[in-house]
């Protein structure tokens, strides 16, 4: 039996809808990614001529040509320290608990919805949060430690909703096979579901980080000084025992602060320091983001069932 | 099986289990009614039956897997013996039980990790800590499981690379590791094709020496290779049990022999 002249001309339509949809998404995804390199080009000619050594270890200076970034990177890499070393720590735990171990009741659904909405409250909100809180009520002061605990809040969410999901992807076949063995609960996560959702917990881990790296507003409202020309205390100290944790409580400036502060200087010269601490700032972000594809990569290796 | 075997009273032969008026429920929904049914010590037991007739449910009382899941509930008993413990008792741990009972699953799910930890797994959660020990009975597991000759050189390599009747062998080895009362096997041939499953049945009809086996399966003609004992089930009653060539060629119930000729199921 032939095939009819109108099916004919449904499969050319058909067809024609599909070429339209590639080339209206390949049209989206230059623009998206043209917008991007433009920025990106943009900043790179106009702060690319800053960039040299002693622009990573320079304190700001009112003149621009000696002013540098050491202050505000030294202080983005502490604050980052401590989001990661409470966030990650928390979220997991906190995402393992309601995977693995919460009951699914109405309460556990409650804090689930709760969850997720606080991944879209604005930061300035996390930044009023812990000008209450940890500045006021517990007196950390404008300091590292309140920084990176506000981030922390920030991304904890992020951390709780990534580690979940890499959970969830590790079959129930598995979880079965660990139970029919004789392990436990916590045999079964500790010595398999964490393991095998280490790649995806990870890339949740430097997303979230890469968001925190970037964020201004809370920083800026709990009271992080714009000129500083001193470091944090280092944490290595020279007499036993040999650790310090006084950077902690120190005074600190960030990336985004100081472009935000440069910015808004009236002398053309401050605009190329913006211009090349943001080139920093990306590559940061970028650099960290390389690292979750790579992490993500090398260990999914392993992992096909 | 064997037609020149000659076969005692099935009541005569040691017992490794029983259940005794063994209901289950999921939610309100019953889905075993009642199940009396022994199981003889070195002998391997076939339950077969349509879909959804609870056979693999009924396995799963045996190690306590319906505990993990919410909503679950059993009545009645399955007795372990020699010491003849209720294994469904609420005072019995299912870890314990888990401990003594190992399970095949309908699907090879061995763990992303080398074939070494797969069949060690049991044991390091038994304990075990020293090298040697592991190493001897990852070895003679993997022999039990006629998977050592192929894995030998390779033991440090990903279980996942293995193709999937090996994979299912290595399954058996980690279920063998930590030496079972009883084996449970869900299906395990279904996800493997025909020259892989000639393989695990080969491995059944040498295990039946020295560990009893009770094998859920689709096939019936599998049931029928494999088995000392058949039970045929049916939306959740236990229809029919005996010796498996009586099951086969002289069934007592007219609904297990329309099963059996293909009339239905």
């Amino acid at each position: 039996m032939a095939v009819s002249d109108s099916l004919r001309a449904t499969i050319s339509r058909a067809k024609r809808n599909d070429l339209i949809f590639v080339a209206l998404g390949i049209a989206a995804l230059l623009f998206a990614a043209s917008t991007f390199v433009a920025l990106f080009l943009d900043m790179v000619g106009d702060g690319l001529s800053r960039l040299n050594p002693s622009f990573f270890t320079e304190f700001a200076s009112r003149r621009a040509e000696r002013a540098g970034i050491l202050a505000a990177w030294v202080g983005t890499f502490a604050v980052m320290l401590v989001t990661a070393l409470v966030a990650v720590p928390i979220g997991v735990a906190s995402g393992i608990y309601l995977e693995e171990y919460a009951p699914k009741n109405k309460l556990t659904a409650l804090i689930e919805i709760n969850i997720n909405n606080l991944a879209g409250v604005p930061s300035i909100v996390y930044g009023l949060l812990a000008l209450g809180l940890f500045v006021h009520t517990f007196g950390l002061g404008a300091s590292v430690q309140t920084a990176g605990l506000t981030l922390a809040l920030l991304i904890l969410p992020v951390v709780i909703v990534a580690t979940r999901e890499a959970i969830r992807a590790v079959p129930g076949s598995i979880r079965e096979a660990a139970y029919a063995l004789g392990a436990t609960r916590w045999q079964m996560v500790s010595d398999h579901v964490l393991p095998y959702s280490m790649p995806g917990i990870l890339t949740g881990v430097i997303i979230g980080l890469s968001r925190a790296i970037g964020e201004t507003a809370p920083i800026v409202t709990i009271g992080a000084v714009t000129f500083i020309a001193f470091l944090p205390p280092s944490p290595v100290t020279s007499s036993p025992p040999f650790l310090s944790f006084d950077w902690l409580a120190s005074p600190f400036t960030a990336m985004p602060i100081q472009i935000f502060n440069w910015t808004s200087r009236p002398e053309e010269a401050f605009q190329a320091n913006a211009s090349a601490a943001a080139l920093v700032l990306v590559v940061m972000t970028l650099l960290m983001n390389a690292i979750a594809i790579w992490l993500r990569y090398r260990l999914r290796r392993n992992l096909n069932w | 099986m064997n037609d020149e075997q000659k076969k005692p009273d099935p009541s005569t032969l040691p017992k490794k289990a029983a259940s005794q008026a063994l209901n289950f429920f999921y939610g309100s929904k019953q889905a075993l009614k009642n199940i009396n049914l022994p199981i003889y010590d070195r002998k391997v037991t076939a339950l077969i039956g349509p879909s959804g007739c609870g056979k693999s449910t009924f396995l799963r009382c045996f190690n306590r897997m319906h505990d993990l899941y919410p909503g679950t509930r059993y009545e009645g008993q399955i007795r372990l013996y020699p010491d003849d413990v209720n294994l469904l008792d609420k005072s019995v741990d299912p870890i314990e039980v888990r401990m003594r009972l190992s399970m095949v699953f309908q699907k090879p799910n061995p763990f992303p990790k080398s074939i070494f930890e797969n069949v060690a797994y049991g044991l390091r959660i038994r304990g075990e800590k020293r090298r040697s020990v592991l190493m001897d009975k990852v070895e003679e597991a993997l022999k039990s499981a006629a998977l050592w000759n192929e894995v030998k050189d390779r033991l440090d390599e990903l279980a996942t690379t293995l193709s999937g009747g090996q994979q299912q062998r290595l399954c058996i080895a980690r279920s063998l590791a930590s030496e079972p009362e009883l084996l449970l096997f869900d299906e395990p041939t279904s996800a493997l094709d025909p020259i892989a499953t000639a393989s695990i049945e080969e491995l059944i009809h040498q295990l039946r020496e020295k560990i009893t086996i009770l094998i859920v399966t689709h096939n019936m003609q599998q049931a029928a290779r494999v088995s000392d004992f058949t039970a045929y089930m049916y939306l959740g009653d236990l229809i029919e049990f005996g010796w498996t060539d009586d099951v086969f060629f002289r069934p007592k119930e007219k609904q297990t022999e329309d099963y059996i000729t293909g009339r239905f199921g």
